[in-house]
């Protein structure tokens, strides 16, 4: 039986065709999700995609937070469900209080579309296990909103439980605090970042193939649980 | 006020009308009254103003856009024409592909957020309304000098409308260009170009045929926003001092967008639809009348069940307005409950507005009482033709006579090393990655090749890997020194560049930026244009599937130089076969293809040393254009060559250093026998294209060249980290790269 991840669509999702393409590369079954729909249809991990979900009005990912689909998706994740949440599903992520902090305007006040290196920091994640700590990957990032904020205890939190997942290279692109790219949740199943890894994960189409680790980490974890 | 009805209408024949301020000539009012046998009523006069507009008739254009069907190469290719809201072109393996280019240039000057944003969302709406999936973006773009005050108000908010819609709406932009010279500084040019795929059996086309059918306007809520964009804004030349015309420009929503796009593709996947329009310039007074005109039967409308996000419109103010983000759709009764739950599903409101009827009117209804009653083609397609004089300006010939070949070479090698630099680090020239940087060109991940690429390359099929590319290019100083050469260059370039891509180009879409059509000089470029690219896309064989026609690109006097923008669409069996730009081999081979001669009138490096626009642009030859382009897609399919870039503006020391930049390597240049490094670095002879050849093709590359009698010089390698032009002088790329990477973000950062 293959391993089914669900992939969340909300009105002024992106990139939700871009992760279940993701997921099948990697050797899952991607499964559509709607955000009316409270039933997650047996999956054993969810992906929040990037775009702009609900318009982002009033702030990003502060509607999404509210729909329908989240309230299961909350649940389960707090039960220890995998969730990655890429861009857009990374501020539903923090909207959602599955993980500490928020998302701001750029610094430099201008969406920017660039292959990114990052640093893997943590490579326990359920999302990051078939990486190794200190790696270097290269992966799209592509945003308006991306600056990482929180308030220093909480960053210091992150910093000394290792929760901090990825960090930028070779230039801070949005203002993020500490060069954060990415963190997750202290059981480590939640993981959400601003970098789009499903958008390398083909030689044709990506900068690199370094974001298929995300999706085969999380296969490989589902398959020994 | 009570509403102007055709009963009154008919009654009161004597009622003056603001005709006049509506955009319409004198003569023109009294052929709608002849039309009507009456005096129109508010909402005809409405309706006919904009529909009449020079943007949305044609006017003044259509007895020369006539050439580009009648001299139209036969092209199976072909699968719909010019006429519909885009053509569309068979690329195989049972797909289509639909794609346009249009302007958004009054709009952008006036307000270039909104402008641009919604000059993206308009051609989106256009790719979709034909049963599409749009799948990607380009946006061709001119503004004034680059130093200039009120570029830095224009610039960064065109790229910031263009980025936020664009983004929003999930679709890649894949390229494009960016120019400056200050004939634009009043008039800058906003094009944009979307491009859609479906399969054969999914095309849709704009009619209201079935009496009983219902008509359904569906998505944003209509609002006061746009009205008069096409017969105030786009129809007239802007006085310097004249009123503010802000309201005149719509204002954007992408995210009501993307829900109409998905909402749509459902609606079509179902079958949903007998005919559909989206409503754009002139809004429901062009969609109704244009939907019912291409039926079988006429349409009646109630107009007050329009929802509307300011009650007190009055029905002429609906019927002119030009929100964005709406659509239309003619969809049977048994259909109906459906439509309206899928437009539920993805929270778009819907609403039916009327119906097809058996009779021929197209009757307009206000509260139960009738505003408009007329026969739908005399708005949509009996608007007025002139024949506008044309007279060959009285300063072409002194400016043809101001040759560049007087101007000052550089007289060693230091000169010419440092107007490399000077060149590469121009404006026009520098890197434009400030700007394609603020644009998505990774989402739907089906991007294969994106700016600065010389082609945007999309993957259509990701079983077959089958693909399209796309180019835009124009040169609006070859276009003035001789308009018929410059839009064969325009067109010879994109054709040149899908080609370089590995693509084999198909179609041809264009967008036509002129100055004022009052003007004869101005109509007579306009003219030398028209004929010029439809003679060449008869040699070329690729057609024109349909385009744009901006004209009275003016401030006061001064006209923009004439701007033929063209778009060429291309297919590749396999985008893994795709060529890229990049020199990305040590020890690859560099040929240059093509015949160069000492050609600078109109060429960049006249612009940027001397400030010198004059004599002629290079000399069009369009079987050498056709031949080359075959040899670069045989070379690309058979592994011949690993990288290649078009030969255009800047000349081959251009191309090189974009190649050796891209791809981190140098380059050793050997200047060939016959030439002076001045000419092989600087002259932008048309038909060329620098490749690097891997040494073990290296035989097979010249075989096939010089069995096709394409004229083949062997002119370095890629080496080092270095450009070094041997005998004359060695940049490193380091230096290179910083001088051609600084300019935007210290003019705009």
């Amino acid at each position: 039986m293959t391993t089914r991840i669900g992939v969340v669509t909300f009105p002024g999702s992106l990139d939700d065709s871009d992760a279940r393409r993701a997921v099948r590369l990697a050797g899952g079954e991607p499964v559509a999700l709607w955000h009316r729909d409270r039933d997650l249809h047996q999956v054993d991990a969810v992906v929040l995609p990037g775009g702009f979900s609900y318009g982002d009005y009033l702030r990003c990912g502060a509607i999404a937070r509210f729909s329908p689909v989240m309230e299961t998706v909350i649940e389960q994740a707090r039960g220890g469900m995998p969730v990655l949440g890429i861009c857009n599903g990374f501020q539903v992520l923090c909207e959602s209080h599955l993980l500490p902090g928020a998302l701001t305007r750029n610094d430099h006040l201008h969406f920017v579309c660039r292959d990114q290196r990052l640093k893997v920091e943590n490579a326990d994640t359920a999302w990051t296990a078939d990486y190794t700590a200190g790696q270097e990957i290269t992966v799209p990032l592509k945003n308006g909103e991306g600056g990482y904020v929180a308030d220093e205890r909480t960053l210091d939190e992150l910093e000394a439980e290792g929760r901090v997942v990825f960090r930028y290279l070779g230039g801070n692109p949005n203002g993020s605090r500490r060069d954060i790219a990415g963190i997750t949740n202290a059981a480590g199943n939640v993981v959400g970042l601003m970098p789009h890894p499903e958008h390398a994960v083909e030689p044709l189409t990506g900068p690199t193939t370094d974001g298929l680790g995300f999706f085969t980490s999380v296969l490989k974890k589902l398959v020994q649980a | 006020m009570s509403v102007d009805t055709t009963k009154h209408a008919a009654e009161t024949p004597d009622t003056p009308q603001p005709w006049a301020e509506l955009g319409l000539k004198e003569d023109e009012y009294q052929r709608i009254r002849e039309i009507l046998g009456r005096r129109p009523t508010g909402a005809e006069l409405a309706m006919y103003s904009v529909m009449w507009s020079e943007h949305c008739s044609y006017k003044s254009s259509k007895v020369h856009l006539r050439q580009f069907g009648e001299k139209a190469p036969a092209s199976d290719a072909m699968l719909v024409g010019i006429g519909e809201n885009a053509g569309v072109v068979d690329i195989g393996q049972g797909y289509a592909a639909t794609f346009k280019v249009e302007s958004h240039n009054h709009p952008s000057y006036i307000e270039p957020y909104q402008g641009a944003a919604t000059g993206i969302g308009g051609i989106v709406r256009d790719i979709l309304a034909m049963g599409a999936r749009p799948v990607a973006v380009m946006d061709p773009l001119r503004f004034g000098a680059a130093d200039h005050p009120d570029t830095r108000r224009v610039l960064p908010g065109v790229v910031a409308g263009i980025g936020g819609y664009g983004n929003c709406l999930g679709l890649p932009n894949i390229g494009g260009e960016i120019v400056f010279d200050s004939c634009y500084q009043g008039n800058p040019l906003v094009n944009a170009l979307c491009v859609g795929v479906m399969r054969h059996e999914d095309i849709h086309l704009a009619k209201a045929s079935g009496a009983g059918n219902k008509v359904i306007l569906y998505g944003a809520r209509t609002g006061g926003d746009g009205i008069g964009g096409v017969s105030v804004l786009a129809s007239e030349t802007f006085d310097a001092d004249g009123p503010s015309r802000r309201p005149a420009v719509q204002v954007g929503d992408p995210f009501q967008e993307k829900l109409l796009i998905e909402c749509t593709l459902e609606v079509f996947a179902e079958d949903l639809v007998v005919g559909i329009q989206d409503l754009g310039g002139a809004g429901l007074s062009c969609a109704t009348s244009e939907l019912a005109s291409a039926g079988s039967g006429g349409m009646r409308v109630e107009l007050d069940t329009v929802p509307l996000r300011d009650a007190t419109l009055s029905p002429e103010e609906i019927l002119m307005s030009e929100s964005q983000e709406r659509m239309c759709a003619i969809v049977t009764p048994e259909n109906t409950e459906r439509f309206l739950e899928i437009c539920e599903k993805w929270d778009v409101i819907a609403t039916v507005i009327g119906e097809v009827t058996d009779g021929e009117r197209l009757e307009i209804t206000w509260h139960g009482e009738q505003i408009v009653d007329v026969i739908p083609g005399t708005v949509a397609h009996e608007g007025p033709v002139y024949e506008r004089p044309l007279a060959r300006p009285d300063w072409l010939d002194a400016l043809q006579a101001d040759s560049a070949a007087k101007l000052a070479q550089p007289a060693n090698a230091d000169e010419l090393r440092a107007q490399v630099l000077a060149l590469v680090s121009s404006p026009n020239q520098a890197a434009k990655s400030w700007v394609t940087d603020q644009y998505d060109r990774y989402v739907l991940g089906n991007t294969v090749l994106a700016t600065p690429e010389d082609s945007g390359m999309i993957r259509v099929d990701e079983e077959t890997n089958l693909g399209v590319a796309l180019a835009t290019d124009g040169n609006g100083r070859y276009a003035k020194l001789d308009p018929y050469a410059g839009a064969q260059l325009a067109l010879a370039e994109a054709y040149r560049n899908v080609a370089a891509s590995g693509a084999k180009p198909l179609a041809v879409t264009d967008c036509l930026n002129f100055g004022s059509p009052e003007d004869p000089a101005v109509m007579w470029q306009f003219a030398e244009a028209c004929r010029g690219l439809a003679d060449a896309c008869a040699t070329l064989g690729t057609p024109v599937t349909g385009g744009n026609v901006s004209l009275y690109n003016q401030t006061g006097e001064q006209a923009i130089h004439p701007t033929p923008v063209v778009g060429v669409l291309g297919v590749i069996d396999d985008v893994n076969r795709r060529t890229p730009m990049a020199f990305r081999e040590e020890g690859q081979l560099l040929y240059l293809l093509g015949d160069t001669r000492e050609e600078f009138g109109g060429s960049a490096w006249s612009q940027v040393v001397h400030d010198h626009l004059g004599g002629l642009p290079p000399k069009v030859d369009l079987e050498r254009e056709r031949l080359l382009a075959e040899i670069l897609v045989n070379a690309s399919r058979d592994g011949m060559i690993d990288a290649a870039h078009d030969l255009s503006d800047g000349g081959l020391i251009q191309a090189v250093t974009e190649s050796c930049l891209k791809g981190g390597h140098g380059a050793r240049l050997v200047v060939p026998d016959g030439l002076s490094a001045f000419t092989f670095l600087f002259s932008e002879s048309a038909g060329r294209a620098v490749v690097a050849v891997p040494r073990s093709e290296e035989v097979r590359f010249n075989d096939m060249c010089g069995a096709r009698g394409l004229p083949v010089t062997r002119v370095g390698v890629v080496d080092g980290d270095t450009i070094e032009v041997q005998g004359e002088f060695t940049l490193p790329l380091a230096e290179l790269r910083e001088a051609h990477e600084r300019t935007l973000p210290e003019l705009f950062g």
